[in-house]
C-alpha cells in the first residue's frame, strides 16, 4: 500500500519534470545537434543560447519589461484590495453580495473577449505600449482574485482585535497598518504570490498591449518563433529562464502555500 | 463566524476597487455590446444592425464548430484532472519532510508562462527530436501532432493535464490535510476498509474543495487559448481552434468587429451562466 502511493507521487512528479528536463537539455545543445537527431543529453555542451539573450537587448529587456508590469500589477492590486477586502470581511452594506459576486465574475471572463476593446481604451487613455497599461489590464482578474483571498483570511482574525485598537483610541489607518496588517502577513504574502503568478503567466493581453517599447518577453519569444525561423536553441534557453521568478516565489510561499489552496480561494 | 455590522461607510474602502475593476471590465463590455449591434464601412461610421450579427453567429457552422471542440475539450480534461487529481493527493504523505519538496515540484508547472508551456510542448513532442513524438514513433505509433488530428489533440490535453493537474492536487491535498487524526484513528479501531475511509471521511471532506476545483478548472479550459494556440495554432486545419482561438482570429486576424463582438458576448454569457450554477450549488452546499 505504501509503496503504490510512493509509486504514484513518483511517477506522476516525473510526468511533470520530464518536459522540463527536455526544454533544458534542448537550450543546452548547439543549434546542429538539435537538427542533427534525437539525444538524451547534449553531446556538445553549450551557454551560447543564453549568451545571445544576455547579450541581446531585445532579449532581456523582454524580461525586464514583463517583471516590471508583474511587480506594479502585484503592488496596485494588494493595495487596492486591502480596504476592500477589509470591508467585505467586517461590514454588512448596500449591495455587498451582489457586488461580490460582480467582481468575481470578472476572474470568468475570457481574456480573448476584452483584447480589441481594451488595446482601445489604453491608446485613448494615451498608455498603449507601457508597462503600466498591461499592469492596470491585469487587474481585471487579480483585483477581485486579492479581495477574495484577502477577505478569508481577514476572517480568521477575531472581531475583538479591531474593538479593542479603537478603545485605544487608535484611528482607522493607524490600526490598519501598524496592527492588522501584521496579523495577516502570511495572507498578503499568499495574496502577493497569486497576483504575480497571474500575472507573469499570461500572455494574450501583455502581447497586445505592447508594441515596441513595453514588449513582455513572452511576445518576444512568439515573435521570434515566427520570424527567425525555427531556432530551437534560443527558444528553449528564453523559456528555461522564464522559470526562475516562479522557482523564487515559490520558495519564499512554500510554507503557505497549502493553506492560501485550503482557503478554496484562487 | 464573525458577525457584522451594518456600516454603509465601508463603499468607501471598496471604492477604488469598484473603480479599477470598472474600468477594465465595464467599458470594454459596452465597446463590445456596441460593436454587437452595429456595422461600418469606413473608420468612425457606424449604423445600427440589431441582431443581425448574433443570427449570423448562431447559424454559422463555424461557431458550432468551435463550441462543440470546447465543450469536449473542456469535457475530457476534467474527466481525467479530477480523478488523477484526487488520486496523487490521497497519495502525498501527510507529514514529514518531502511534503514541502512535493508540493513546490508539482506547482512547477503553474508558474510557466502559458505561452512558454506552448513552446515547451510543442519541443517535448517532435515527431523527430522531442522526447514524446520521438517516443510514441519509436513504440510504432504513427504520432504526428502537426499533421494528424488525432495526434493534436492527444497533445493538446495531455499538456492541459501536465499543466493543471497540479491545482486539483493541492486543492485536494488542503481539503485532506484539514481532516483530524482523530477521525482515522476512530476508522481503524472500528476495522473500516480504506474505501470506506474514503468515502465516509476523506470524499465529504473534499467536497467543498473539489467543487472549487471543478470550477476553476472549468471555468480556465473554456477560456483556454495561448497553449493550444501556440502548440498547434489551431491546426492541423481547424481540428483544436477552441473558441478563443477562433474568437481572436476572427477580431485581430480578419478585423471582423461585429461578428467577434456577438461571439464574445454570447461566449462571456455561456461562462458566466455556467459559473452561475456552480456558485450557486457551492453556496448551497456550504449552508447544509
Amino acid at each position: 500500500m505504501r509503496g503504490a502511493k510512493i509509486a504514484v507521487v513518483f511517477v506522476y512528479i516525473l510526468f511533470l519534470m520530464l518536459p522540463i528536463y527536455w526544454l533544458l537539455n534542448m537550450s543546452f545543445k548547439t543549434t546542429n545537434e538539435i537538427l542533427g537527431g534525437f539525444s538524451w543529453y547534449p553531446q556538445e555542451f553549450t551557454l551560447e543560447s543564453y549568451k545571445t539573450i544576455f547579450t541581446d537587448s531585445t532579449w532581456y529587456n523582454g524580461y525586464l519589461n514583463s517583471l516590471s508590469y508583474v511587480l506594479m500589477n502585484t503592488v496596485i492590486s494588494v493595495s487596492l484590495a486591502l480596504p476592500a477586502a477589509y470591508a467585505f470581511s467586517r461590514y454588512r452594506f448596500l449591495g455587498d453580495k451582489h457586488l461580490f459576486f460582480w467582481l468575481l465574475s470578472n476572474r470568468m471572463a475570457p481574456p480573448a473577449v476584452f483584447v480589441l476593446p481594451f488595446v482601445e481604451l489604453y491608446s485613448a487613455l494615451n498608455l498603449f505600449d507601457t508597462p503600466l497599461a498591461v499592469a492596470l489590464a491585469h487587474c481585471l482578474f487579480n483585483v477581485p482574485l486579492a479581495v477574495w483571498i484577502l477577505e478569508g483570511f481577514m476572517s480568521g482574525v477575531p472581531r475583538e482585535v479591531d474593538e479593542t485598537a479603537y478603545i485605544d483610541g487608535y484611528s482607522f489607518p493607524r490600526f490598519f497598518i501598524k496592527i492588522f496588517m501584521p496579523l495577516i502577513a502570511a495572507g498578503i504574502g499568499v495574496t502577493a504570490f497569486f497576483c504575480f503568478m497571474f500575472s507573469w503567466v499570461e500572455m494574450l493581453l501583455a502581447k497586445n498591449l505592447t508594441s515596441v517599447a513595453a514588449k513582455p518577453i513572452v511576445a518576444v519569444m512568439t515573435r521570434t518563433a515566427s520570424t527567425a525561423g525555427y531556432e530551437l536553441g534560443l527558444l528553449a534557453a528564453a523559456g528555461a529562464l522564464t522559470l526562475i521568478p516562479g522557482v523564487v516565489v515559490i520558495w519564499f510561499v512554500r510554507k503557505h502555500i497549502a493553506k492560501g489552496f485550503a482557503l478554496g480561494r484562487v | 463566524m464573525i458577525t457584522k455590522t451594518v456600516n454603509q461607510k465601508a463603499w468607501f474602502l471598496v471604492l477604488p476597487v469598484l473603480l479599477i475593476v470598472a474600468l477594465n471590465a465595464v467599458i470594454p463590455l459596452m465597446t463590445v455590446v456596441n460593436y454587437s449591434v452595429q456595422d461600418t464601412f469606413s473608420p468612425g461610421v457606424f449604423f445600427f444592425e440589431g441582431t443581425k450579427w448574433y443570427k449570423e453567429v448562431l447559424s454559422s457552422p463555424r461557431f458550432h464548430g468551435a463550441l462543440g471542440r470546447q465543450f469536449l475539450y473542456t469535457a475530457i480534461i476534467l474527466a481525467i484532472e479530477i480523478p488523477l487529481g484526487v488520486l496523487v493527493a490521497l497519495a502525498m504523505p501527510r507529514k514529514g519532510p518531502w511534503v514541502s519538496a512535493c508540493l513546490v515540484l508539482m506547482a512547477l508547472p503553474l508558474l510557466i508562462p502559458w505561452n512558454v508551456v506552448g513552446a515547451m510542448w510543442n519541443i517535448f513532442a517532435l515527431p523527430d527530436i522531442g522526447l514524446l513524438g520521438y517516443g510514441l514513433n519509436w513504440l510504432g505509433f504513427d504520432y504526428n501532432y502537426t499533421q494528424q488530428p488525432v495526434s493534436a489533440w492527444m497533445t493538446v490535453i495531455l499538456m492541459d493535464v501536465w499543466h493543471w493537474t497540479s491545482l486539483v492536487v493541492l486543492l485536494a491535498y488542503a481539503g485532506l490535510s484539514s481532516i483530524p487524526d482523530a477521525y482515522y484513528q476512530a476508522a481503524k479501531i472500528d476495522g473500516a476498509s480504506a474505501f470506506a475511509v474514503f468515502r465516509y471521511i476523506q470524499l465529504p471532506k473534499m467536497k467543498r474543495v473539489l467543487i472549487i476545483a471543478l470550477l476553476l478548472r472549468f471555468m480556465d479550459s473554456f477560456m483556454v487559448y495561448t497553449e493550444p494556440f501556440v502548440l498547434t495554432g489551431g491546426g492541423p486545419g481547424n481540428s483544436t481552434t477552441f473558441l478563443s482561438i477562433d474568437l481572436v482570429k476572427a477580431a485581430i486576424g480578419e478585423f471582423n468587429l461585429g461578428i467577434a463582438a456577438a461571439m464574445s458576448i454570447l461566449y462571456f454569457l455561456m461562462t458566466l451562466l455556467v459559473c452561475w450554477v456552480f456558485y450557486t450549488a457551492m453556496m448551497r452546499g456550504e449552508e447544509s
